[in-house]
Parts: C-alpha cells; sequence; structure tokens
C-alpha cells in the first residue's frame, strides 16, 4: 500500500487539539511539560469551556506557556499565582480559573499563596509540575529535590541536615477542608498519561461542580537538569522519584485516601 | 439631596469605595488603615453592591489578588501602611508592566522599618518615584481632607482606567484618622464603560487570545514597550491638579501636600493676619507634579520652602522646577512627629521674613 493512500483524512485517528497554538514549544525535547499542556488543552476542548477559561502562568520554565495554549491568560510574579487565581475566582466565579505551577514556585516562594489558597477552599484547579529542580535559571536545588540528588547549588547532593529535606507539599495541603480533590500523577508512558488526563477532566468537573480546589502534581523529568538523556531520566523518575513522591489519589470527594 | 456624614477618612475611603462600583477589594490588616477594612466587612458590600472583599494572607497576596483581577477589567483596589506598601512593590511594579488599572492606597506611617504608627510622608520617594524595580510611574493622589479621601476614590479610578495604570492615593495617620464632615458621593452602577478589548474573560471565537503580561525577552520589543510607557507618564501631565491659596500677591511661597498642606493653610491665615505675603500651593497630584506651576511662581516670589512630613522628600522635585531662579528651602519634622503652625511660622520668618 501507497504511503498516501494511507494518509488520509478519512483514516485519521489522532490529532493536535486546536487549543495549542502553532508557536514551537520552548521546553527542552524529552520534558514532560509538552504534554501536560497538550492534556489540559485536549480537556478544555472536549468540554467545550475555551470562552470560559483563563489560565495562569507564573515564573518557571512554563512562564511562557500562554505562547502555547490559545486560551486567555495572565503571567504571574514568581509564587504569587494561586493569589493571581484567586482575584480572578472571586470575581468571575462562572470560570475555569488554573494555575500551572513548577515545584520553585509553588512549594519554596509560593508556599504561603499555595496554602491559604488551598485552605479558603477556592474553587479553582492547581496543576503542580515537580520535578525537582529549578529548570528555567539552570538546575538549582528545588525544595523537591531527593536527599542526596544533585543539583548547581546542591553539587555535592542535598544534604537533608543543612538544606532541609524534601518538602511533600501536596501531601501538606490534601487534609485541608477546602481542597476537594488531590492526586499525583506522571506523563513518560502512555498508561499514565490516559491516567493524567482522566485526572485533568475530573478536576475540571470538580471546578464546574463549585465542590472546592482540586490538585494535581505530575512528578516530571528534568532530562537537562538532571543532566541525563530523556530515556535515562525517566528511568531515573521512576527508580527514585516515585518512592518518594508515590502515584495516586490522595484526596477524593473530599476525603483522603487511605 | 445632600448625604452628609461624619467619618474617619479611612472610613470615608471605604464608603466611597463601595459607592464608585468597586468591584473587588483585597487587603490586609496594618495600622493606622485597618479601618478601610473594616468598615467594608461591616456593610455587607456583598449586598449593597455585590463588591467582593477579602482578608487576604499577606500584602504580597492582596496585591496578586488585585493583579489577576485587574487584568478582567474589573474595578479592583487594595490599601495598606507603609510596611504593608513596601511588601507590595513587586506586585506593584508587575500591575505597571503590565498596564492595569487599579488603585491603592497608602496611609503612611513613620519609618524607616517597622517605624511608628504615627502620621509621616516619608514615602513620597516611593510613591512618585516608581517604588518597585523598573521604570514606572503611579499617578498620584494627595488628598488634604476626608472629602478628599471620598472624592478621590473615583478620580482614581478614573485616571487609573484612562491611562491604563495603577493610581495610588498617598496620604497618612493624620488624614486617615481624622473625622471631618463629608458629603458622600451618589452610588454609582458596578459597570465599566472603557475599552474591554484586552481583558482576559475566557477567549470566544470572535477575538485573538488576550495575555496579560510584564514579560518581554526580547530587548528591542522591551525598549519599544518602555517607550509607550514614558509617554504615557509624559501625557499624564493634562492630569495635574493643585491648589493655590494666596498665591497671586505671595512674596514667599509654601509646598506643602496632605495633612502638612492643612497645617500650611493655618501658617498662610495666621502670617496674613500679620500682613505678611505668604502664600501655598499644594499639590493634590504628586505625579504629575505641578512643576510648570511651581516654575511660572519661581519667577515673581523671592523664595519658595517645601514643608513634608519627611527629611526632604517633596522638595528635590520643588528644586527641579524653580531650576535655580530663587532659593527654595525645607522644613519639616520626621519620624511621626508633627509641625505645628508656630514651628513652621517660625522657619518661615527665620529664612524669608528677616528682612521685614
Amino acid at each position: 500500500m501507497d504511503i498516501k493512500e494511507i494518509i488520509r483524512p478519512d483514516n485519521l485517528v489522532y490529532k493536535r487539539t486546536p487549543l495549542l497554538t502553532d508557536a514551537t514549544l520552548s521546553y527542552c525535547p524529552g520534558c514532560g511539560h509538552g504534554t501536560i499542556h497538550r492534556l489540559i488543552m485536549e480537556v478544555v476542548e472536549e468540554m467545550g469551556i475555551q470562552s470560559e477559561t483563563i489560565g495562569i502562568a507564573p515564573v518557571g520554565c512554563s512562564v511562557l506557556a500562554y505562547e502555547f495554549m490559545d486560551i486567555d491568560m495572565s503571567q504571574a510574579a514568581h509564587g504569587r499565582a494561586p493569589a493571581v487565581a484567586t482575584g480572578i475566582k472571586r470575581l468571575w466565579e462562572d470560570k475555569f480559573v488554573f494555575t500551572y505551577q513548577g515545584d520553585g514556585d509553588l512549594a519554596a516562594i509560593g508556599t504561603g499563596e499555595t496554602i491559604h489558597a488551598c485552605n479558603r477552599g477556592e474553587n479553582i484547579t492547581i496543576f503542580f509540575v515537580n520535578n525537582g529542580i529549578y529548570g528555567m535559571t539552570g538546575g538549582q536545588m528545588a525544595p523537591t529535590t531527593l536527599e542526596g540528588m544533585k543539583s548547581s547549588t546542591s553539587p555535592y547532593g542535598r544534604n537533608n541536615k543543612t538544606m532541609g529535606p524534601p518538602i511533600k507539599i501536596t501531601e501538606m495541603i490534601a487534609p485541608l477542608p477546602g481542597v476537594h480533590y488531590v492526586t499525583r500523577q506522571a506523563v513518560h508512558k502512555p498508561g499514565p498519561v490516559r491516567k493524567s488526563k482522566k485526572a485533568i477532566r475530573k478536576a475540571f468537573e470538580v471546578q464546574k461542580e463549585k465542590k472546592g480546589l482540586s490538585f494535581i502534581e505530575f512528578v516530571s523529568n528534568c532530562n537537562s537538569g538532571w543532566k541525563m538523556t530523556p530515556n535515562d531520566s525517566n528511568i531515573w523518575m521512576e527508580e527514585h522519584m516515585f518512592p518518594f513522591y508515590p502515584m495516586g489519589d490522595i484526596k477524593v470527594d473530599g476525603k483522603l485516601v487511605k | 439631596m445632600k448625604e452628609l456624614a461624619l467619618m474617619k477618612g479611612n472610613e470615608a475611603i471605604a464608603e466611597a469605595a463601595i459607592r464608585a462600583g468597586v468591584d473587588g477589594y483585597f487587603g490586609y490588616p496594618i495600622t493606622p488603615q485597618s479601618e478601610v477594612m473594616e468598615y467594608l466587612m461591616l456593610q455587607k458590600p456583598e449586598e449593597r453592591t455585590g463588591m467582593v472583599v477579602l482578608q487576604a494572607e499577606s500584602e504580597v497576596a492582596s496585591i496578586n489578588m488585585v493583579y489577576g483581577a485587574a487584568g478582567t477589567g474589573k474595578k479592583v483596589m487594595t490599601s495598606s501602611s507603609s510596611p504593608g506598601i513596601s511588601l507590595m512593590q513587586e506586585g506593584i511594579s508587575y500591575i505597571a508592566g503590565a498596564e492595569l488599572p487599579c488603585l491603592i492606597v497608602n496611609v503612611v506611617r513613620g519609618g524607616p522599618g517597622l517605624g511608628t504608627i504615627q502620621p509621616s510622608q516619608a514615602d513620597y520617594f516611593q510613591s512618585t518615584k516608581g517604588g518597585g524595580h523598573g521604570d514606572y510611574r503611579l499617578i498620584v493622589l494627595a488628598p488634604a481632607s476626608v472629602q478628599e479621601m471620598a472624592d478621590y476614590v473615583d478620580l482614581g479610578f478614573e485616571l487609573a482606567f484612562k491611562y491604563r495604570n495603577p493610581a495610588l492615593i498617598l496620604t497618612d495617620g493624620l488624614i486617615g484618622q481624622m473625622m471631618e464632615k463629608v458629603e458622600l458621593p451618589a452610588q454609582k452602577e458596578r459597570t465599566n464603560k472603557f475599552d474591554q478589548s484586552w481583558v482576559i474573560t475566557g477567549k470566544t471565537e470572535d477575538r485573538e487570545r488576550n495575555i496579560i503580561t510584564s514579560l518581554n525577552l526580547v530587548a528591542d520589543l522591551q525598549y519599544e514597550h518602555n517607550l509607550k510607557l514614558q509617554e504615557k507618564y509624559k501625557k499624564m501631565e493634562e492630569d495635574v491638579m493643585f491648589e493655590k491659596i494666596e498665591c497671586d500677591d505671595a512674596e514667599f511661597l509654601l509646598i506643602a501636600y496632605g495633612s502638612s498642606a492643612r497645617i500650611c493653610q493655618k501658617v498662610v491665615e495666621i502670617a496674613r493676619g500679620r500682613g505678611k505675603k505668604i502664600g501655598l500651593l499644594r499639590p493634590q497630584t504628586l505625579f504629575p507634579f505641578p512643576t510648570v506651576a511651581i516654575s511660572k511662581l519661581a519667577r515673581r516670589v523671592k523664595g519658595m520652602m517645601s514643608v513634608e512630613l519627611s527629611a526632604g522628600q517633596m522638595v528635590e522635585d520643588v528644586k527641579l522646577a524653580v531650576n535655580g531662579k530663587v532659593p527654595v528651602y525645607h522644613y519639616g519634622m520626621l519620624g511621626g512627629k508633627i509641625h505645628s503652625p508656630e514651628d513652621v511660622l517660625s522657619e518661615v520668618e527665620d529664612k524669608f521674613l528677616g528682612g521685614y
């Protein structure tokens, strides 16, 4: 069979969502950000809520997320996305508002905003991409960097005694009464990608039903920052990140999963 | 019919905010401005007009809530006092960079650091020269009475939306805590009639997506953006506001704003009673500054004195306006202490009236 006979509209089984722009992704090849962007935009497309969705992109690798997502978006100062989202959502109760934050943004400089937005039960969705490193600024130690893990500011490995241990902020915010849905996912393989998409859909449904805050942590790789090939970084992530940041639901329907 | 009330300056700001049709207030308690949010909460503005009032976890959070909501085209504001305003500076810089309209109220207290809760005008530099990082300016309004506290809320929003720029009411604990008669403005609808083409409320099919950002990684584009901002700040000069008191035949001029201007009004009154030709120019906008008016007056007066509750901040702008034509002095109290009319008068006599 000739290739031209195969590439025909009626044979199409998958295509890129039109809600991703034509701009070339600024992320390193192998990084999980692109996949997470795609999944969020697919869900927004499938739910038909593009005209009601507002995204917040604070400082980090994803600061330029608005270049790739074809929705109204606001950039935000480092760590302040949950406050920015609060300001929007309080005045636009029926809009879908989400933040897209990295680990440094959400779990270090923005800890206060994260905890208080969660505690108030702001009816927003927080997407938290945890790759255990500051990617944008060149691979410095993050609040979620594992013990012993090397970075440019922990060149001999993270020392828990002097640098403090990695923080599990997702487990910290989960018990807060205003938080309705918390889950931890990954996007390094087709299986996890499918689970992640379901989680994103659930998070937006929770917001639609005005049930409170939904929070998805994506444990992701940073092959550049970790100084590995994309494949090695995914293997390393499974072997080291997943035991410390275990996959799965943490809180569903307002109840902690035991 | 006129609606009169006896109110504190801080309460007047809160009441005027509800009546101006403000959509949202985000704040954090700090003396001497806590009455603003206390009054708002007590008034149940969510019932009166649908206005949202939220106590944030910090000034950093409240200014970023303002940033978020302002990007959706809503009328939003915050208030604080000096240390809290310092915390907000990053957010204010982002708001100025992204060209968002909003209102910020600074009820100034004595500094530096935690300082004191007494009135001060030591935040003049921070308010009029930018305050946070980058080349930007705020529209700065300086009320000298409880009436102006109420009036400048609506005026602040009018200017903020005209220029898509944050406006700041710069006042202090004296005006904020003082009770005076105030004629309350009429209740406005919570609607905005300005251009909404840039706001983020969800991308519809009839337009491109809107983005609120102050980020420009390409230096050429950031350069162009800066030039555009500077042009805007230049254009603000057409909205300069000031009051001239006994200036027409004055030989010596006091320049003072806010609470210090109230004191200087008394100084002029006493001096005139003694036959001394003293006048007062009171800037009502500190940015734009009444440079042209002061420059013109410098051609015919013998000297000027900037009277401030600071070590001498506005005096620099007065000197720039006067440009060496006549002597310019500064007189002021520091750290929360307030000068009396007699203090100022004695300094005026010493500097200007020695030859009488």
